[in-house]
């Protein structure tokens, strides 16, 4: 299929001694939504920095939309890549309007399209308007934090989102309403998605298909179903991790 | 207090002109080390390796007692001399370091994930600067310029001493004068003044801690505007003075303050011509590096200082007239011509000899049967002796005293102020010895008055 959104082609990196990446290799299509699974540390952070050149590959090549990114001008590739972080990063003296807004502004869109976005976008998470543009961080809930973090990564109308464990730090409901409400926005957004987590049940739960990094490359990547019925031992772990309800 | 209230009252417009200096001054300083101290900071915080070397001078410029600095800076050509610009160098060297300071704190101490998103997001480093960075190290950045705009507020009374003016001139007055009511005159508003500045400072640090981005972005905003107001409105003050005026220096003492304002007006009396006073000039030292950067143009020297102090030559025997060293003529001739050599005109003298005396209280001197200073000698090594710092150091001062007529007071107290030394002297339980110098008899002016119409080519009245 030409032209994938994202592709890694055999790219390591090492931070010191310890290679974080080894030959590691994937490819995103436009419109599909991959989750990575791995443990703490396995590099699934490093991957998604890789992409939006926070970082740059030892060797191996990473495009986005078939450039590679050492070719990109670095602020105009993070523009067309939203990110979502896994502690949020909410600007704490600006208001959840002006979070959202921080790309848009950047890109010196008038005032009156980016305040129609403002409004489309927390229409989208659910947030009413009118009741939350001009509420400060520290006003909301952990749950509506990360719904306005999404929104901000969507602020620009990006291609391309990143998110970083971007439900890691909620409780199991909320957790079950975002991830409900994510498939929600994807279905009329129909984004290129990385959603990096630990948990594979959420990766099941969000994405296309499946990846599962462990030592610095990918073991497995595939449709949910297909990485469910994998008996590779080191997925099989991550499997049984997921917790069963008792009969 | 009411004597103080009494003072204020009849000095109105002296204290407003004052108290207006001295908020310029500050507020001229601060704005200054703002512009200046804000950029290093962010460098600092920026670059690990730089923030040592900047932290450290601006640490060690910290430590330099106000006064002395305002020596050091004396001879620095631009910045320094006398007056209020060199006094703004001052104060702006220390404000530098709180600035700094809390400038690399409030940096340092905004969360990783913050700026994380920031960069993630597309922003450049100017965008994050602008937008993330410095509001959110704000409340920080205004702690700090709260701290130096209070110390710059106490440190300006202190600028007085070369001539800068501010309510610092009450503090030194008083002081020269023993008049605690003078000390208080400028002392009060100058505390009251600190107050409110750490006052004012304090709200805006709180209206831009609560958030409101539209009293945040206008209240730097209306602060910047204000300073900018005032230090136009200053550098207009200090251009519209001092045009073609000559200006007339003294030191610190009572009597240069007689000889200084005799001076003064006998030039306005004979020439016509508009004089500037910069009186109360910290000493020997200022007075003569501000005849040498022609922040003033005339004032009276002794010529004894001058050889010692300001010259560093030897005096030959022992001074006095015992006919082994100089004669008064002699040093005349040598200074004069020392003078010279360094681009400064000695005038002829005003014509009277102002050597030093010792003083013991008339009871004591009655009691003992002491009629000159070996008669006093005898008794000293047990008494106390209080000298002047300038009479200890000079080798015609108090080591020749003591070469003369040996162990002198069994304890030297150093004193600034001749007067209150007087007082403690008069008071004490046992006899004291004092230098006191002796006062002039008849002063002749007219030839430093010739030299000056001469200079100005006025025409003799």
């Amino acid at each position: 299929m030409p032209g994938a959104a994202i592709e890694c082609h055999n790219v390591t990196f090492a931070r010191g001694r310890r290679r974080v990446l080894n030959g590691f290799t994937l490819a995103v299509e436009q419109g599909e939504v991959l989750a990575l699974v791995g443990r703490s540390g396995a590099g699934k952070t490093t991957l998604l920095k890789l992409v939006n050149r926070l970082l740059v590959p030892d060797s191996g090549t990473v495009r986005v939309e078939g450039r590679d990114t050492r070719e990109w001008e670095p602020i105009r590739l993070r523009r067309r890549i939203g990110y979502v972080l896994q502690d949020v990063g909410l600007f704490p003296h600006m208001t959840v309007e002006e979070n959202i807004a921080v790309v848009p502004s950047l890109e010196g869109w008038p005032t009156d399209r980016t305040h129609a976005r403002v409004a489309e976008l927390l229409e989208l998470i659910s947030l009413a308007p009118g009741r939350f543009a001009q509420r400060w961080p520290d006003e909301l809930s952990g749950g509506e934090r990360q719904r306005v973090g999404v929104a901000r990564a969507l602020g620009a109308d990006p291609p391309v989102v990143l998110m970083d464990e971007p439900f890691g730090a909620l409780d199991p409901l909320t957790r079950a309403d975002l991830h409900a409400e994510f498939r929600r926005i994807q279905m009329r957004l129909r984004k290129t998605v990385i959603i990096v987590t630990h948990d594979m049940g959420e990766a099941f739960a969000l994405g296309d298909r499946v990846g599962v990094l462990e030592d610095g490359a990918l073991i497995v990547c595939d449709r949910a179903d297909a990485v469910a019925r994998s008996q590779d031992p080191r997925v099989r772990r991550l499997l049984d991790a997921i917790p069963a309800v008792p009969r | 207090m009411r004597a103080v209230f009494a003072f204020w009252a009849s000095h109105r417009a002296e204290l407003a002109a004052l108290l207006s200096q001295h908020v310029l001054l500050v507020a001229l300083a601060t704005a200054v080390a703002v512009a200046i101290g804000v950029p290093l900071g962010v460098l600092a915080a920026r670059r690990p390796s730089v923030s040592a070397p900047i932290v450290a001078v601006a640490n060690v410029v910290q430590t330099v007692p106000s006064l002395a600095m305002f020596g050091f800076l004396l001879p620095v050509p631009l910045i320094g001399g006398v007056g209020a610009r060199a006094a703004a160098v001052v104060l702006i060297l220390y404000a530098l370091l709180p600035i700094i300071r809390t400038t690399i704190a409030g940096l340092n101490s905004i969360d990783r994930a913050i700026i994380e998103a920031g960069v993630a997001l597309g922003m450049t480093p100017r965008e994050l600067l602008w937008q993330v960075e410095l509001p959110l190290a704000m409340p920080s950045i205004v702690a700090g310029v709260r701290v130096a705009a209070v110390v710059g507020v106490g440190t300006a009374t202190i600028a007085a001493a070369i001539g800068a003016g501010g309510l610092g001139e009450y503090i030194y007055r008083g002081l020269s004068m023993v008049d605690t009511t003078v000390i208080l005159a400028g002392a009060i508003p100058a505390a009251l003044l600190a107050l409110v500045v750490d006052g004012g400072l304090w709200g805006a640090e709180r209206l831009m801690s609560s958030r409101r981005r539209r009293a945040s972005r206008a209240a730097p905003a209306a602060a910047a505007a204000a300073l900018l107001a005032v230090v136009l409105l200053s550098t207009g003050a200090a251009a519209g003075r001092s045009s073609g005026a000559v200006v007339v220096g003294s030191k610190n003492f009572t009597e240069q303050l007689v000889l200084g304002e005799l001076l003064a007006q006998a030039i306005e009396r004979y020439t016509g011509l508009a004089v500037e006073r910069r009186f109360n000039l910290g000493g020997t030292l200022i007075c003569d590096r501000a005849l040498a950067a022609g922040d003033i143009d005339v004032y009276v020297e002794y010529t004894g200082t001058a050889l010692t102090a300001i010259f560093h030559q030897p005096v030959t025997g022992t001074s006095g007239s015992d006919g082994g060293g100089h004669t008064p003529g002699q040093v005349y001739d040598v200074v004069r011509d020392l003078y010279a050599r360094t681009g400064r005109t000695l005038l002829p003298p005003l014509g009277f000899d102002n050597t030093f005396a010792i003083l013991v209280r008339g009871a004591d001197a009655r009691a003992l049967g002491l009629k000159n200073i070996d008669d006093a000698a005898r008794y000293s090594p047990k008494w106390r002796a209080g000298f002047g710092y300038e009479f200890l150091e000079r080798p015609d001062g108090y080591p020749a005293l003591a070469r003369a007529y040996g162990a002198i007071g069994e304890k030297v107290v150093r004193t600034a102020e001749f007067a209150p030394a007087l007082e403690r002297a008069l008071a004490a339980d046992r006899p004291s010895l004092l230098w006191l110098k002796v006062d002039p008899q008849a002063i002749t002016m007219s030839a430093t008055i010739d030299q000056i119409r001469a200079q100005h080519a006025v025409k003799p009245s």
